[in-house]
């Protein structure tokens, strides 16, 4: 037990001790089913290299390494600033799907407010990205913790030869005031995996905030048009 | 390759590969027990109205839930007794007041009996009479309900469902008695996720309290660093970020829970969450649970250590979150997953609120958790396709369980005593045990 004795957790090595005592005992009188008192709670984890393969392997990984690059200026302006407002969310739309693309995974989170979110419903009437199920539901957190999942060294569904293609189209300007765009497209996601491919096609509901000379996602929405359909593997990245 | 009988593949401490790869195999499991044994339709509140309805698999069966118009309801083969054609062609809708084949037209009432036939006279003098059960929609062989949750067997004897269900029922009643009113209601999102491998793969995977650390680590330590960021920051995590940031706990800490492993495959894994945090929300749902059932019930209805009930071969119910998963297995190497969510009757919406958050991050297609659980029983599958060892190892504190009243209690989280409990049920039942 060389690796349990390394664990720089000592207290909760001695409260699993405990418990585990506890519970043999408790084990022993009661009956079966009836002997599920609450007797040990599963914390959070610790730091990364604690648990998990690392434990064994500090330096492996199943996947190439990622290093965090941030995405040319070119894309990272996210728009052009010249033209009418038509072609400017045009090209905020297509630098997007570039920084997708090329796993700017960052600068993607950036395109967000403060308070922007990402979000996939189930069903075209849901209204509120809150309280009924979805397929992502993401606050800009909840992207980080994506992102910080998709990089990390084993993430091991990342192994295989994995990358996607966004085509994005049917631009239309739905509504414009003052403080707001809301922006509707099509987009098409052609996905490798392996060897394989899967496309998958739907509509984008981008709602906008004006931000210097570009602009910065408030909400936006996916609907995807097969998003009820049965799911071979998952989505791992936002689409 | 010589051919081995089920009882040869499977040794006290090691299983035969065959067993995750063979079609004959699989179609064995299919005539003993996915066509047999008791096998989750549907909850009552998903077929609501008269003619509501809900297609399933059972087996290689196609099959129908549908609530009549006597409120009751009736599990029966979705095919049209004439010459077999499907008759709900959607997974679920409003049938109308019956069935009408889209071939020729025979309509059936609700609970599958024979309404009309164009032409009828065109059986006259014919044993295809009206009272002839074959001009009917066959109705599954047994139909019965637990707390609302709606099973059917398609065999005519055998042990009812509560003895099926045996202890693992806990996984209803511990969901069902978080609800002041003491039940559940269906949330009308299903989400369907296809497995490349064989069901064996996800039911020993739910109980495997050593691979979240390993599997999930990406997905914990990235939660994790941004729980503690709120943390430094002055806030408080939502309870989500704990869901997810426990994936990474130690080897030790899951290696403190326990397992409970009954009879027929069905088992527990023992551990708690922590959904009892002291905010407001939680406080206001735990008044309305004492008013609805006392102090001492309350107490321990909101206090079973439960992760999740495996009921085998096909369930995983995590019930302190209202989520349930349901496999119909399709292949040796394929199978279905339908993931559902419950309200909680009468429970304030925070409490609903804070679960879906679970059934989001972890259940969706979009999840960060199964991403890689997925990833694992696909390259397990292709690895027992192949001949580089014939042998499946589950001697992990083997000869070291407690083994009470036929019931084993793992003595360590990580044990294998629950795949080596599921096989003995496959084993039992492969050999014709009911
Ligand atoms: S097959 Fe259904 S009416 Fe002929
Ligand atoms: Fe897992």
């Amino acid at each position: 037990m060389a690796a349990a004795k390394k664990t720089r957790n000592p207290k909760g090595a001695k409260v699993a001790k405990v418990a585990a005592s506890a519970k043999r005992k408790a084990a022993a009188k009661t009956p079966a089913g009836k002997n599920l008192k609450q007797n040990v709670v599963i914390r959070a984890g610790a730091e990364t290299r604690r648990t998990g393969a690392q434990r064994i392997a500090p330096d492996h990984s199943p996947r190439a390494k990622v290093v965090a690059v941030k995405a040319p200026r070119t894309l990272a302006a996210a728009a052009s600033t010249r033209g009418d407002l038509q072609r400017r969310v045009e090209q905020f739309l297509y630098a997007q799907s570039e920084l997708l693309d090329n796993k700017y995974w960052q600068d993607y989170i950036n395109l967000f407010a403060a308070d922007g979110v990402y979000w996939m419903p189930v069903t075209t009437d849901q209204t509120e990205w809150e309280g009924s199920p979805s397929i992502f539901a993401e606050d800009k957190l909840l992207m980080q913790v994506r992102m910080g999942r998709i990089t990390h060294p084993n993430a091991w569904s990342q192994a295989p030869m994995w990358a996607t293609n966004h085509l994005v189209s049917n631009v239309v300007i739905e509504k414009e005031t003052a403080k707001e765009i809301v922006v509707r497209s099509r987009f098409h996601m052609m996905e490798l995996r392996r060897d394989n491919l899967r496309h998958f096609g739907g509509t984008y509901r981008h709602t906008l905030v004006r931000k210097g000379d570009s602009f910065a996602i408030k909400l936006q929405r996916v609907d995807m048009f097969n998003s009820q359909a049965t799911y071979d593997y998952v989505l791992q990245i936002w689409v | 390759m010589q051919s081995l009988s089920p009882s040869q593949m499977v040794e006290p401490d090691r299983v035969h590969r065959l067993a995750y790869t063979s079609q004959e195999i699989f179609d064995r499991e299919v005539e003993n027990i996915f066509e047999k044994i008791w096998v989750y339709c549907g909850h009552e509140s998903q077929v609501k109205k008269p003619g509501d309805y809900h297609t399933l698999q059972i087996g290689r069966q196609p099959m129908v839930m549908v609530r009549g118009k006597d409120i009751k309801v009736r599990v029966l083969y979705n095919r049209c007794p004439h010459r077999g054609v499907e008759l709900c062609g959607n997974t679920h809708g409003n049938t109308g007041s019956n069935f009408v084949c889209s071939y020729h037209a025979w309509s059936f009432h609700l609970d599958g009996k024979i309404e009309s036939i164009p032409l009828m006279k065109g059986y006259d003098g014919t044993r295809m009479t009206r009272d002839n059960p074959d001009c009917s929609m066959k109705a599954a062989a047994r139909v019965d309900s637990y707390r609302g949750f709606v099973f059917a067997s398609l065999s005519p004897t055998g042990p009812s469902l509560l003895d099926f269900l045996g202890e693992a029922k806990i996984a209803f009643d511990d969901m069902c008695d978080r609800s002041p009113e003491g039940e559940v209601e269906v949330v009308p999102t299903c989400h369907r996720v296809m497995q490349h491998s064989n069901w064996k793969f996800f039911m020993e995977n739910q109980l495997d309290s050593l691979h979240p650390s390993v599997t999930h680590q990406s997905t914990g330590v990235a939660a994790g660093r941004i729980e503690k960021q709120m943390q430094a920051g002055g806030t408080t995590p939502p309870l989500y970020y704990h869901y997810l940031s426990t994936f990474a706990s130690s080897f030790e800490q899951w290696d403190s829970v326990q397992t409970i492993n009954f009879p027929r495959g069905h088992g527990v894994l023992k551990a708690y969450m922590g959904l009892r945090p002291q905010d407001p929300d939680t406080k206001a749902y735990e008044k309305l649970m004492e008013k609805a059932y006392g102090k001492e019930k309350m107490e321990e209805y909101l206090s079973r250590s439960i992760h999740h009930v495996l009921v085998y071969p096909y369930l995983s119910v995590q019930s302190p979150l209202q989520q349930l998963r349901c496999l119909r297995p399709l292949g040796p190497n394929k199978t279905l997953s339908e993931i559902w969510h419950f309200r909680l009757k009468g429970a304030p919406e925070a409490i609903y609120r804070r679960s879906l958050w679970y059934y989001n991050l972890v259940n969706s297609p979009a999840t960060m958790i199964n991403a890689d659980d997925l990833e694992n029983w696909t390259k397990g599958q292709w690895g027992l396709e192949s001949t580089g060892s014939d042998w499946v190892s589950f001697h992990r504190d083997f000869g070291r369980d407690t083994i009470e009243n036929g019931v084993t209690y793992s003595n360590k989280g990580t044990s294998e005593a629950v795949m080596r409990s599921q096989f003995k049920a496959w084993s039992e039942y492969m050999g014709g045990a009911k």
